[in-house]
């Protein structure tokens, strides 16, 4: 915004009234913008913008990481847009976020709901809920693998108390995703909750009495006053959540390492078994360019989507 | 392709991928020389856990008789060993000297990650070794490493289990049926006892495949031919202990060293192992020895053969090829693997080998020496790793009962010689 303010952009005759942009501007005020940029442009120029450069100059080659780089052209590519082990592994992505995203929207926004009331031990129990998600992914999956273990683990024996028979969970290719699911919605429940909490503060107290006024039920408040006005945090939360979804890696690495029978062979485990296992640097490049142009795509279907159903107070 | 592009499609590859993996010992920068000391790194899998103090011994005594070299050793589990090691060579942080298995040695070799060791060989004489153990490691005429041990898998079993169900414990002329018809009678599902274990995986098929007559690949290696009738016998007797006298995957639950915690608790009677778990099991509780693995038609017992190397990019070559001569070969090295059952030394001198066979436990050492005689090397090609993942992805899959043996063997092959093709 401030860059176009800026701009000389009023019309010429407009009277001057305040300190016009000339005198901000010229070569000392870019310097000032990019004084200010600098802290969060290097990280991102280092760490993002060369290496995607340089992940896609690999993606053109064939390279096992210990010998030359071979150009290929778009060799990679061609391969693994006919390979059947890609197309599982998108398809295991679709399946994770297809379980987690609702699972985790729903949830968070349950939660938001219930602790936006008034409580006893309310700041308490946002607190707990948040605690996964600033807890290590290794901890959490480590947590829920000897859970979910299906010979000693808590929740098997819970079930067989009541005369239920656990299923195999991670060590059966039908439930392995499913006890990922598990784990990931659980871990970022709280995550989702703490925003959609902060939508819900946002929304104006006077809407809900004037409704209640008007004798609207609390369903009819919460569908036509609640979820419209907590729609942009909803947007929020679902675009990153489906990025989250796409780039799902260490919950799977970690439980199932792309197991039972690659059942849980997502996008990025076959990215990182392609470099790490069978050293195909180029092929994982090739494929990390793929799951971009895919997030890129969706993500910009959201954004344009938004219009319909997103509602800016 | 200049070292400064390779170096960017690593930081490139590493970043993007996100995996953030810490990098660990295996990276860390290379020393500089304190005090006109040179500093030696070596990264190695077979130490760690159980010889870490064995390879401190030899390292103690190489380093008194070479007072200006400092070894650091580093230390990986196997199954991250090669990723590290992978990772830091791309990163040009690779260590001085490392360890090899056989089946990997191919791949380095043919990267020109290696050091031609003959090139700083001086006048260093070569004919302590067992020559075969030698060749292995050779590439075009060149020796890319050094042997430094070997191992076999032998059959391990509880001997009290089998006193007291009352079977005849095994014996060098036990075939697969007499295994199993023992597995059988000492499997108590109840009591947690299992009659057998051996992992249904890649190197149990090819090993199992030979036992049965069969080839894993093609005579000019150029395809599979492992989905044979062959092939189906040995996927067959693997898979079939399964949920039978074997726990079923469901049942290990992921457990690391389930099978060596089942075996260690008395509560399994075989069990297909290396000779590296000798020195583990000296405190059990209870009488345990080994016979040579049964066999089908034939015998063949499964040979794991490690090398030392040093990396094409070490300053130190000189003292790389000294390191890895008295890793190697020296008698304090040998002497020390052989007294703490640490695999085996690839020397050629009989008297050394002869002391292996003085240890009392167990007592029968002798069917070591007696599975070398009739040996099955890993297949090896290119995409190795590939290829491993492929055939024991496969195998799992039948052995849950989720495919056919013989539509998972079908699907392997396809797979394989995808990766040959």
């Amino acid at each position: 915004m401030s860059v176009r303010e800026a701009l000389p952009d009023a019309p010429p005759r407009a009277p001057v009234t305040h300190a016009r942009p000339k005198r901000r501007g010229g070569w000392r005020y870019a310097g000032t913008v990019a004084l200010f940029l600098l802290p969060s442009l290097v990280p991102l120029v280092l760490y993002t913008l060369i290496p995607m450069v340089g992940s896609f100059w690999t993606s053109l080659h064939e390279w096992d990481l210990i010998t030359e780089m071979r150009w290929v052209g778009l060799g990679n590519y061609v391969e693994l847009i006919g390979d059947p082990d890609t197309r599982a592994a998108f398809l295991h992505t679709l399946y994770f976020i297809a379980g987690y995203l609702p699972l985790v929207y729903l949830g968070g926004l349950g939660l938001a709901v219930l602790l936006n009331r008034a409580m006893p031990a309310r700041g308490l129990l946002r607190g707990v809920y948040f605690l996964p998600v600033i807890t290590s992914w290794v901890v959490v999956a480590l947590m829920w693998k000897w859970l979910l273990n299906p010979a000693s683990g808590i929740v098997n024996w819970a079930l067989g108390l009541v005369g239920v028979s656990g299923p195999g969970w991670w060590t059966d290719p039908d439930w392995a995703m499913p006890s990922i699911i598990l784990a990931s919605a659980w871990k970022d429940l709280g995550f989702v909750m703490i925003i959609l909490l902060a939508g819900l503060q946002a929304i104006p107290r006077e809407y809900q009495e004037a409704a209640m006024v008007d004798g609207a039920t609390a369903w009819r408040r919460f569908r036509h006053i609640t979820l419209p006005l907590l729609s942009p945090s909803t947007f929020f939360v679902v675009v990153i959540s489906l990025i989250n979804g796409f780039q799902v890696f260490d919950q799977v690495q970690i439980m199932t390492g792309g197991g039972p029978g690659g059942a849980t062979q997502v996008v990025v485990s076959q990215i990182y078994d392609l470099t790490f296992r069978y050293g195909r640097a180029g092929a994982a490049s090739a494929l990390s360019w793929l799951l971009f142009a895919l997030v890129l795509l969706v993500t910009i279907v959201q954004i344009r989507g938004q219009r319909r159903w997103v509602t800016y107070g | 392709m200049s070292r400064h592009i390779k170096i960017a499609g690593a930081v490139a590859a590493a970043a993007l991928l996100a995996t953030a993996c810490s990098q660990g010992s295996a990276t860390r920068g290379t020393t500089a020389e304190a005090g006109g000391k040179v500093t030696l790194r070596y990264f190695t899998f077979s130490a760690a856990p159980d010889h870490v103090k064995d390879l401190d011994t030899i390292e103690k005594a190489f380093e008194k008789e070479n007072p200006n070299v400092d070894v650091v050793v580093e230390t990986a589990p196997f199954d991250q060993y090669f990723t590290k090691l992978q990772t830091s060579i791309a990163g040009g942080t690779a260590p001085d000297t490392f360890e090899l298995n056989y089946e990997n040695f191919v791949t380095y070799a043919s990267a020109g990650s290696l050091l031609d060791l003959g090139t700083v060989a001086g006048d260093g004489d070569t004919s302590v070794y067992a020559q075969e153990s030698l060749n292995a490691f050779k590439q075009d005429g060149k020796q890319y490493g050094l042997p430094a041990s070997f191992s076999t898998v032998v059959l391990f079993y509880n001997k009290d289990l089998f006193d007291k169900a009352g079977v005849p414990v095994p014996t060098a002329d036990w075939t697969w049926e007499d295994e199993q018809a023992a597995a059988e009678k000492l499997t108590d599902r109840k009591k947690g006892v299992y009659g057998d274990f051996q992992p249904v995986q890649f190197f149990e098929f090819y090993k199992t495949l030979k036992q049965t007559g069969g080839e894993f690949l093609s005579a000019d290696g150029k395809k599979s031919a492992f989905n044979s009738p062959q092939g189906v016998k040995a996927a067959n007797w693997l898979v079939s202990k399964v949920g039978k006298t074997m726990p079923t995957e469901a049942e290990i639950g992921g457990t690391a060293d389930y099978d060596t915690n089942l075996f260690k608790s008395g509560k399994l009677a075989m069990w297909h192992n290396g000779i590296w778990q000798f020195a583990g099991l000296k405190d059990v509780p209870f009488e345990w020895d080994v016979v040579v693995e049964p066999g089908d038609s034939a015998k063949a017992s499964a040979v794991f053969h490690n090398a030392v190397a040093a990396s094409s990019t070490t300053k130190h070559g000189k003292e790389a090829w000294a390191w890895a001569r008295f890793l190697s070969a020296s008698n304090t090295a040998a002497t020390t693997r052989i007294q703490s059952s640490w695999e085996l030394p690839p020397i050629s001198d009989q008297q050394i080998l002869s002391g292996y066979l003085k240890d009392p436990k167990p007592a029968n050492r002798q069917a070591v020496f007696d599975s070398l005689k009739s040996i099955a090397l890993p297949p090896v090609i290119k995409r190795q790793q590939e290829m491993q993942d492929a055939v024991t992805k496969e195998l799992s899959e039948a052995a849950a009962g989720r495919k056919s043996v013989e539509d998972a063997l079908k699907a392997a092959a396809t797979e394989v010689d995808a990766l040959l093709g």
